[in-house]
């Protein structure tokens, strides 16, 4: 009993529901007027209504994956896709409302900010909340800011880039993402700018029965280098809600750009994001990502290996409970000579949970010399949870080097008892055997990151036992 | 204030339906080294299990005592806690898990008390030293990549960390050269005091060669059948089990 009690007290700091207010929160379903509605709300420039029409003419075309995981329960009639909380875009943590300062004061934002941040965005629902960044980074020409403001300020740069990595008729939610999307950032780093210290986005959607469509474009402009951060989360429904965020980045020559995430949705939702990097000459991206909410997840980040010698490494784990299917993975194609990509994913199923690693690693005809290697490893914490790998390997040239290796494991009767003769607990002892399955991943993620992770295991796997 | 430890009382124990051990009385004081030898399949480790309570044998009869409590249905970390270590004849690797973060928090689940943590890598880093251990294996992966005789020196490095009451040594010998032997030999006598007690379990004699022991018993198919000095252990290495069976 006092197992599953600390569960809930634990759970709180991100099942913490606000009350549902908002300035404004559109009618339920997509139609035509209701985009325009949006449109209007958010005082988009005439191009920007007109690729939200033609983004929802797409949409309403797509259908369905027919792949993955089952995603009948999703009625788009059923879910607000703009809600505008009660406050502006604000650039000091004063003037953001007491109730949602709260929030990000409870996920430690404001805190991790201070110590360890150049730049952070908040965004709640639908609008970023809150942005700021460092003075040098300013005078050095480093833009971070919120999508909108990218749209006003920068159209040249925005027009130019938006959803030109990820089109519109990719797959059928982004379309829908192409049409109702609202907030993200934007980032722009200037030619041979680096940028030491990582910014932060941290994306909380409180109301329920909504979705949450941000949009994320990052640009490290030639020789640069960034260290991009992206925490979500959501508190606990019983309706079904959405995220269809979408990342696009670009990697110019030589550039570097890391990207890490923490996605610990609330298990109500559905998050199927959608993430590509594009990467020229020499450039390097490298992905960061631990998926730990959500009921169900289709996120498969992709790396577009353009330039010669450009290079990307992807480092993810997943944790499946208790009725959540992740259906995770990495794309990659190798699209010049000489690229590389390195992929080690993991992932953790326990209580019935599913987990699956499915994957793409494409090498086309002139990925002449390139080398890619991939190593899945799986950790399944009981008999009734399932873990599955289904890899796609397109090798279209000979002179390559590709591996790929998987493993599916249970933690042994034998290891248990051996802990527990050092006197650790049943509890503490998978505890720590699984956050030793994750190190690898969670060294690589920041401290803060790190920490939390470690606090999401133990969590996880109290009540999970007993 | 009774010296005795550890007291093993008509212990009968089942691995799934096969009686192993049939009657097994045992009793250790504080300051004594004991040993129990016997041939392979005559039931020593299972005695050793036994007393940690591992879930994979059943007790059918008999009861321990350690410490004047009775830990025969305790759970093996609560028996942990109360003071009773085992080296592993085949330790396990904990990928991920640092030697030095393990034994840290052993310590703490050990004793109850937060580890200083300064004070404690120094520690470590002595008894690494007099164990001939490299100090590079202080961050290494628990067991991981470790050879044969790593392993067993990492087990004797828990043992001193972890200072318990009493230290059953399951084979720590086994598969060990000789200088291996004798550091682990060294990190008994470092233990050893008159407060605590040895439980050596071993199927040769050649760990009797560096080391001093107060009692040697002979375990046959599940009982012991002779119990004697340190030169019992010596006609048994001259003349063989078969003479007790």
């Amino acid at each position: 009993m006092s197992k599953t009690k600390i569960e809930e007290v634990n759970r709180n700091i991100y099942d913490i529901k606000n009350k549902d207010e908002y300035d404004f929160k559109i009618k339920k379903g997509l139609t035509k007027e209701i985009i325009e509605e949006i449109s209007k709300q958010k005082n988009d420039p005439e191009w920007m209504k007109e690729f939200r029409l033609k983004a929802l003419e797409t949409y309403d075309k797509l259908e369905l994956p027919t792949w993955g995981p089952d995603i009948s329960e999703l009625n788009m009639e059923e879910i607000a896709t703009y809600v505008r909380p009660k406050t502006k875009l604000n650039s000091s943590w004063d003037d953001v409302p007491d109730d949602i300062k709260d929030t990000f004061d409870k996920l430690g934002i404001p805190e991790a900010e201070k110590s360890s941040l150049a730049g952070v965005g908040a965004q709640y629902d639908s609008e970023v909340v809150y942005h700021s960044m460092k003075e040098e980074l300013i005078a050095q020409g480093v833009v971070y800011t919120d999508m909108e403001t990218a749209v006003r300020e920068y159209p040249d740069l925005v027009k130019s880039h938006f959803m030109k990595c990820v089109p519109v008729n990719d797959h059928k939610f982004v379309a829908l993402h192409g049409a109702v999307w609202s907030g993200g950032s934007f980032v722009y780093v200037p030619k041979g700018v680096k940028v030491d210290i990582p910014l932060q986005s941290y994306f909380r959607l409180n109301s329920p029965e909504s979705g949450q469509f941000e949009h994320t474009l990052i640009i490290v402009d030639e020789g640069a280098s960034l260290h991009f951060i992206e925490g979500c989360s959501a508190p606990k429904y019983n309706k079904v809600n959405l995220h269809a965020g979408c990342v696009e980045l670009y990697v110019k020559k030589n550039a570097y750009l890391r990207y890490s995430t923490i996605e610990n949705w609330s298990k109500n939702m559905l998050n199927l994001n959608t993430k590509k990097a594009i990467v020229e000459e020499g450039a390097q991206v490298d992905w960061v990502t631990g998926s730990f909410g959500s009921k169900i997840s289709m996120l498969y980040p992709m790396s577009i290996l353009n330039g010669k010698g450009a290079k990307t490494e992807y480092t993810g784990i997943s944790f499946a409970g208790k009725g959540q299917n992740l259906d995770n993975g990495f794309k990659v194609i190798h699209n010049a000579p000489n690229t590389s990509s390195v992929v080690n994913a993991k992932s953790i199923s326990k209580n019935g949970g599913k987990c699956t690693y499915r994957s793409l690693v494409r090498i086309t005809e002139n990925a002449k010399n390139s080398k890619s290697s991939v190593s899945c490893d799986s950790l399944m914490l009981d008999d009734y949870s399932i873990s599955d790998t289904i890899p796609v390997n397109d090798i279209r040239t000979d002179e390559v080097e590709f591996s790929h290796e998987a493993k599916i494991g249970k933690i042994s009767d034998k290891t248990i008892f051996y802990l527990m003769s050092r006197g650790l607990s049943e509890e503490d002892a998978k505890a720590m055997i699984v956050r030793g399955f994750a190190y690898p991943i969670s060294k690589e993620l920041p401290v803060e990151y790190a920490v939390e992770m470690n606090n999401l295991i133990n969590l996880e796997l109290e009540g999970a036992i007993g | 204030m009774s010296d005795k430890l550890l007291e093993i009382k008509d212990l009968n124990v089942n691995a799934e339906e096969k009686q192993i051990l049939k009657g097994i009385n045992l009793t250790i004081n504080k300051g004594e080294i004991h040993v129990i030898m016997g041939p392979n399949g005559s039931g020593k480790s299972t005695t050793a299990n036994a007393i940690l309570n591992n879930p994979v044998y059943t007790k059918t009869q008999g009861n321990i005592v350690f410490d004047g409590q009775d830990i025969t249905n305790l759970k093996t970390d609560e028996i942990a806690r109360k003071g009773v270590f085992m080296s592993f004849q085949l330790p396990e690797e904990i990928p991920g898990v640092s030697v030095t973060n393990f034994l840290k928090y052993a310590k703490n689940k050990v004793t109850g008390k937060p580890v200083k943590i300064f004070q404690f890598k120094d520690e470590l880093k002595q008894y690494m030293e007099s164990l001939n251990m490299k100090p590079e294996n202080m961050e290494r992966s628990l067991n991981v990549g470790f050879s044969g005789g790593e392993k067993k020196k990492n087990e004797i490095l828990q043992m001193l960390v972890l200072n318990p009451k009493l230290a059953i040594l399951d084979e720590t010998d086994s598969g060990l050269d000789v200088d291996a032997i004798k550091t682990v030999s060294k990190g008994i006598e470092m233990f050893k005091n008159d407060e605590n007690a040895v439980l050596i379990i071993t199927h040769n004699t050649k760990i009797l060669h560096s080391l001093k022991v107060d009692y040697v018993h002979v375990l046959i198919d599940g009982k012991i059948v002779k119990t004697g000095t340190q030169e019992l252990a010596k006609d048994i290495e001259d003349n063989g089990y078969s003479q007790y069976k």
